[in-house]
Formats: C-alpha cells, structure tokens, sequence
C-alpha cells in the first residue's frame, strides 16, 4: 500500500504543477470584464456533453443572416455541416455531400472560381464540397469597411479564454456604462464592451429580440439571449467538430485503461508476493 | 554491475545468430538485467520517458505526412488534419498533450535523479547525458510549437529569438543566421521544421547512450547505497516490468484526461489565431514548462545578463556532480540538505509562477503601495535556485553529519536500519 501512496504523491505532484500553470494562465483582465462574464451550463461540457444540435442549427441561421456578413468561416466546409456530430447530419446520408438540407446551403452561397474556357474570375453557386467563401477580398478591404477586421468565426471559441461563455457574454455584453476614462478616449464607430480585451469594440451591438424568425413548430422565440446561445452552439461545433467523437471514445478508453491498470496493479502484487522490498 | 551474461542459447537458430550477432544475447541480458530491489514508483519514470518518447516521434511523422510548413499554408494544414483526416482528431492532440506529459515525466525524472544523488560517482555520464537529452527536449519543444503558426508561435519565436540578438558583437549576425532574414519569416518556419523532425532522432540516439551508461554503472537506488550481493537485486522481468507497467498505467490515465477531456487546458487560445506580424497579442507567454526559465530570464533588466542567467540554470546541472561531493548520495540521510531541497522544489514552482505573470504585478500589498511584485519574487527564487547548486551543496557536503545508513539494501529492506523521516516513504 506504501508503493500505491507513493504513486499518488508522484501523480499529485505532477497534476499540481499543470495546476498552477492552467489557473494561472486563465487569469482575467479587467474589473468589468468579470462582472460582464455570463457562465452557463452548456450541454457540451462535462465527460458526456453533446451539442444541442437543434440550437445550434438555428445557430447557423444566425450566422447566416447576422454575422456572416462581416465574418467568414475560414475552417469550414459546406459538407461539414452534415458530417457526423454536426449540426445537419442525417444517418440517410452518411457522405454529407449527397445531403439535400448540405446542398440547399451551399447553394445559397456564391463561390468564387475561375472560368474554365477563358480563365477569368468568376462566381458560381456553392456546392456542399467548397469551403465557406471568404467574406472581403483582403484583410485591408475588412478593416476598411469595418474600422478593424473582423475575425474569422469557425476557431473563435477556441481563440478566447472563456471559450463559449465569452462568445456568448460578449454578444450580449453591450449594456453596460462605459467607465469615464474609457469613455474619452472611444472615437466614432466603437463601442464599449467589458468582455472585449481593453473594454472596446469595433462591432455594434447586433442582436436584437425579434431579429430574425426561427421557423419550425417548437421554435423558441429569437430572443437576443436566444440567439446567442444558439450561434454559440453552432460556433463551439465549428471550432471542435470532433468533440463528441472524442469524448465518446474517450469513455472506452479511459474505462479499458482503468481495467487495465487494476489487472498490472494485482499481477505486481502477484509478481512481488514473496520478495522482501 | 552488469555482470557476466547469463543467457544461453536454445535453438539452433538463436545459436547461430549468437555467434554472429549476439542481438537476442543483448535483449535478454537486458531483460535479466539485476535491478535493486528496494526501487520505488519515482523509478519508473525513465521507461515512462521511454514510451513518451516514442510516441512523439510516431504521432510526429503522421502529422509531417499532412503538415505543411508554409506559412500561409501551416496553420490551415494542422486544421485540416485535425478536421478532415481519419485519426487526425486524434492523433494532433497527442502530439501537443504528449508534449507536456514528456515535460511532466522529465522533471519529475530529473528531480528524482537530484534527491536520491543519482547523479553522483560512477553516474556522472548518464547524468549528464541526461542534461544533454534535456537541452535538446527544450530545443524541440521550442521549434515545434513554431509550427502550428498561431500567434503566440510566431511571438514566441520572435521573443526566444530575439533573445540570441542579446550576445555581445555577434548577437544580430547570430539572430539572422538563425532566423535566416531580419525577422521570423518563411525561411524561419521551414528550417524550424527541418530541425524539429531531426532532435528527435538524436535524443533517441542519447537515450541508447544514458540506459548503456545506466546499465553498466547499475542502477541507484532509494537509500544511494551501492548494491553488494546479488541478494540486494531483482530480475528486471518480471520484477519491474510488472511495476513499471502499473505506473505506466496511471499515468497513462493522467495522460488520456488530458487527451480527451482537456486537450486545450495546456496550452493558449491565442494559438488559434492564425500568427499576424502585425498583432502584438497582450500577453506573450510560454508554454508551462518553460516558465521557470523564462522568469530567471527575465530576473534582471539586462538581456544579456538574463540570457547568462538562464544559460547558467541549465550549464550548472553538468557541475553538480562536483558541485556536491557529499560522498552520501540519498537525501533520506542528509537531515539538513533534505530541507534545501525541498524548498528548491518549492522555488522552481515560484519561478513558474513568475514566468506566467507579468513582473510588476504583485503577489501581495501590505497597507498602501507596499509589498512584493512578482520581479522580486523571482529574483528571490533565482538566487535560491543558484546557491543550492552553487553554495548550499557544496557547504552541506563539507559540513553535514549525514545519518547513519544501512549496510546494505538488504540489511534496509529487512527492517535494521535508521531510514530516518523520508519525503517518499520507503517501501
Ligand atoms: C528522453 C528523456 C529521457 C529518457 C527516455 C530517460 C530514460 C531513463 C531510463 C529508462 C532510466 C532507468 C530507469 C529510471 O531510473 O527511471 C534512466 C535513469 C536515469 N536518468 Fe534518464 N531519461 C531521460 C532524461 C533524463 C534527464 C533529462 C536526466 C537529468 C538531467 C536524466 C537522468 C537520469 C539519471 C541520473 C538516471 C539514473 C537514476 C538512478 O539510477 O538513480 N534522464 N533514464
């Protein structure tokens, strides 16, 4: 039993150094910025989380009618969104291209191409194997129409501290009164926003209740808090696409190594019965 | 220690092949090889290394064959692979979690070494050796997370870089040697990648010298008293091959934790945006087991002085072997220097706090004004992590009246002995 304590100091150790350095490493920014902080339950936390595939597929109408006409999805392809675990997939049609609901999609799309008999630049609708088009020719043509540029939304869950509850805090973080000192220095076209880093952000406030219409029997009412939590799900999807997968097989592999090592655990008691250590 | 082998051959086949390559006779040699008896579960994180390893360089070459070291290309490959690749979802976080696991396995491997004096006479080659190994598992560590191209790689690499800009007259020649142009650039990245798939072979090549080396010296052991008689050894099979496998196991379950349900917790989100030389992000921090070293880096104003200084943690692992000449090699029985070194342990985890904050922060204020930033925290841990080495060991090996030991292995495990207090209670 010596030996098995032994092993959990060593293992305590270890987990108390990435410890420190994790908790250190999430530490905030601003004052504000805790208080505008929204910390939800999401589905897809914990050892079996899911997305909430009906959230996040009115999620993706928001990004649709709402923020993709700023930003793009630079990760994505249309067929993703009917892989297995995503938002549209459909066990009828196991390859995502052949998914009528995928198809429709992308064919709301216009991509850009190059023609094949003379070679000049052209459009041409989306189908479900093109990626998301880019939103701006250029990062200098999306700074100069929005005063910064704004980020591609398919990793942003991934590219914040506080993940989804960021996303989903800043959205809705538009309410509050700018502090003084800030408040002098905001120029035209920014907005304060204690989620953001430093407080300020070149995007307006754009959901409002109402915005949109999400059809559909049971649809919930688009309310501002609605519609961020939806696209919330839909973005965490796209930044983590493999989630459920992973959590999934990481079930069977964490019970397989548990076994495992109970077994090694009695053959080194088996092993070791007789010997003096 | 190694002994005369005790493998004959059966077969006619092994025969033959022992008298023209004697490979099954090193195999088995190894797998009999006489190990302590007395050795706890901190020995077996060498064959964890091992396995760590190994799967660096397997996960590693699977993700070369879909990685491509462009940089307007690195940062969306790694996704693809992530995304659209069978196992890629898989096999990328390995890499990156492995990573830490292989820094994880390393310390606690080297503070091992440093409590049971491992590194004392006749082990100073697989210690050094080790230091060596150790360098080059910073230097990969570096260059590989160049490659992923996010923010905090291109800042990070600038910063590192930019640190080598800091030795006096050749320092910019350097750092554009290194970088190959005046910034971090394409050229960086592809040689970044070139160098990152080669230190792995040669820390592989240095393992085959440090376990060589370890099997000829023998193994320490807990209590630091050399083995005498057989009956102070145990086969390695099945002995500890059983135990090893046990740990293993756990800490293969840390390790799948980390794997499946926090594969990001280790690193920075800022490295999911793609670099931008434009974008300063506001905090440039290294990853968890550089942060000790970054925080002695920064201990003092001056670059260069802070370069020596975080040089110096590292090259004063090679003298401790003389450094410490205490003729006592396991801390159980240096009453005194046990206390040192516990408050060393404590230090490196200051040290790796600093690094993650930013120094004029405080730790604490008392009354208005007053207190402790963390740039004088770690110039205090950065003096204690050098006089341990520098001043506290060699004293202690002059003055300590170490406790009294056990004859033999033997005589320790059968009841006999003083064993003193030890941190690790002995088995
Ligand atoms: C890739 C990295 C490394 C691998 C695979 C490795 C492997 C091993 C193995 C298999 C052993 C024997 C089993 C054990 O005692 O745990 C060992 C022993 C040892 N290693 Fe390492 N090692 C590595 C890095 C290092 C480093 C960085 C150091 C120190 C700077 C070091 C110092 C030692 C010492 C002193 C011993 C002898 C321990 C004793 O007999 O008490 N090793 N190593």
């Amino acid at each position: 039993m010596k030996m098995l304590k032994n092993l959990l100091v060593a293992t305590g150790l270890g987990l108390a150094a990435i410890g420190t350095a994790v908790t250190v490493n999430a530490a905030g920014s601003s004052e504000g910025h805790a208080d505008a902080m929204k910390h939800m339950d999401w589905s897809f936390n914990g050892p079996f989380g899911q997305y909430d595939r009906d959230a996040a597929q009115r999620g993706y109408q928001v990004y649709k009618e709402v923020c993709s006409s700023c930003h793009a999805l630079d990760q994505l392809a249309f067929r993703h969104l009917g892989d297995k675990g995503a938002p549209f997939f459909n066990a009828d049609f196991p390859n995502p291209n052949d998914n009528p609901l995928v198809k429709g999609f992308a064919a709301d799309w216009d991509v850009p191409d190059v023609d094949s008999d003379d070679g000049s630049a052209m459009t041409r609708t989306g189908i479900p194997a093109d990626n998301f088009p880019p939103i701006y020719e250029n990062e200098i043509a999306a700074a100069n129409a929005n005063g910064k540029a704004p980020p591609d939304l398919s990793l942003i869950v991934k590219a914040r501290n506080g993940g989804a509850d960021y996303v989903y805090s800043l959205l809705l973080g538009y309410d509050h009164e700018a502090p003084a000192e800030i408040a002098e220095s905001m120029g035209a076209g920014s907005y304060y926003n204690p989620v953001m880093e430093g407080g300020v952000i070149a995007m307006p406030p754009q959901l409002q209740d109402g915005l949109l219409d999400y059809e559909g029997e049971n649809a919930p009412a688009a309310t501002k808090e609605q519609m961020a939590y939806d696209v919330t799900q839909f973005l965490a999807w796209s930044a983590d696409p493999k989630l459920e997968q992973r959590k999934r097989v990481g079930f069977g592999t964490m019970i397989y190594l548990f076994l495992l090592t109970i077994l090694l655990y009695l053959s080194y008691r088996q092993v070791w019965k007789n010997v003096k250590h | 220690m190694s002994g005369p082998s005790t493998y004959v051959p059966r077969t006619g086949f092994s025969k033959w092949m022992d008298e023209r390559l004697p490979i099954i006779r090193m195999g088995s040699d190894f797998m009999t090889y006489p190990s302590p008896r007395n050795l706890n579960y901190w020995y077996a994180f060498g064959g964890i290394l091992t396995l760590c390893l190994i799967t660096q360089i397997v996960t590693g070459i699977i993700i070369a064959m879909h990685y491509t070291p462009h940089i307007d290309l690195a940062f969306d490959s790694v996704q693809r692979f992530k995304r659209d690749v069978s196992f890629g979802w898989l096999i990328q976080p390995l890499h990156a979690v492995g990573a830490s696991m292989f820094f994880l396995a390393v310390y606690i491997h080297m503070f091992r070494g440093l409590y049971y004096g491992s590194y004392k006479a006749p082990r100073e080659m697989i210690w050094m050796i080790g230091c060596v190994i150790y360098l080059l598992m910073m230097a990969t560590a570096f260059l590989g997370y160049t490659l992923p191209w996010g923010q905090m790689s291109f800042w990070g690499a600038t910063v590192i870089t930019g640190f080598f800009g800091a030795v006096p007259f050749v320092g910019e020649s350097l750092q554009q040697w290194l970088l190959g142009g005046y910034s971090v650039s394409n050229a960086t990245l592809q040689r970044f990648f070139s160098l990152h798939y080669l230190l792995p072979f040669l820390i592989a090549a240095l393992v085959g010298l440090h376990v060589w080396a370890l099997h000829h010296a023998g193994q320490n052991n807990p209590i630091g008293i050399s083995v005498k008689t057989k009956k102070d050894t145990l086969s390695f099979h099945p002995y500890y091959t059983v135990k090893d496998g046990f740990a293993v196991g756990v800490f293969l379950l840390i390790f799948c934790f980390f794997l499946f349900y926090q594969p990001d917790a280790l690193g920075h989100a800022d490295n999911y945006i793609k670099a931008d030389p434009l974008v300063t992000p506001p905090h440039i921090v290294p990853e968890w087991y550089f942060l000790p070293f970054y925080a002695i880096l920064r201990a003092v104003e001056n670059k260069l002085f802070g370069l020596i200084l975080m040089v110096g943690a590292i090259a004063v692992l090679f003298f401790l072997p003389w450094l410490d000449f205490s003729k006592v090699r396991s801390m159980r029985f240096r009453p005194i220097t046990r206390w040192f070194f516990i408050i060393f342990i404590v230090m490196c985890f200051i040290l790796g706090w600093c690094g993650a904050e930013t120094p004029d922060n405080m730790v604490f204020t008392v009354g208005d004004g007053l207190g402790l930033n963390f740039l004088w925290l770690s110039r205090i841990a950065t003096a204690y992590y050098f006089a341990y080495f520098i001043i506290i060991l060699p004293a202690m090996s002059l003055i300590e009246t170490p406790k009294e030991r056990p004859a033999s292995i033997t005589e320790a495990v059968l009841g006999h002995a003083d064993r003193g207090a030890p941190l690790v209670p002995a088995e």
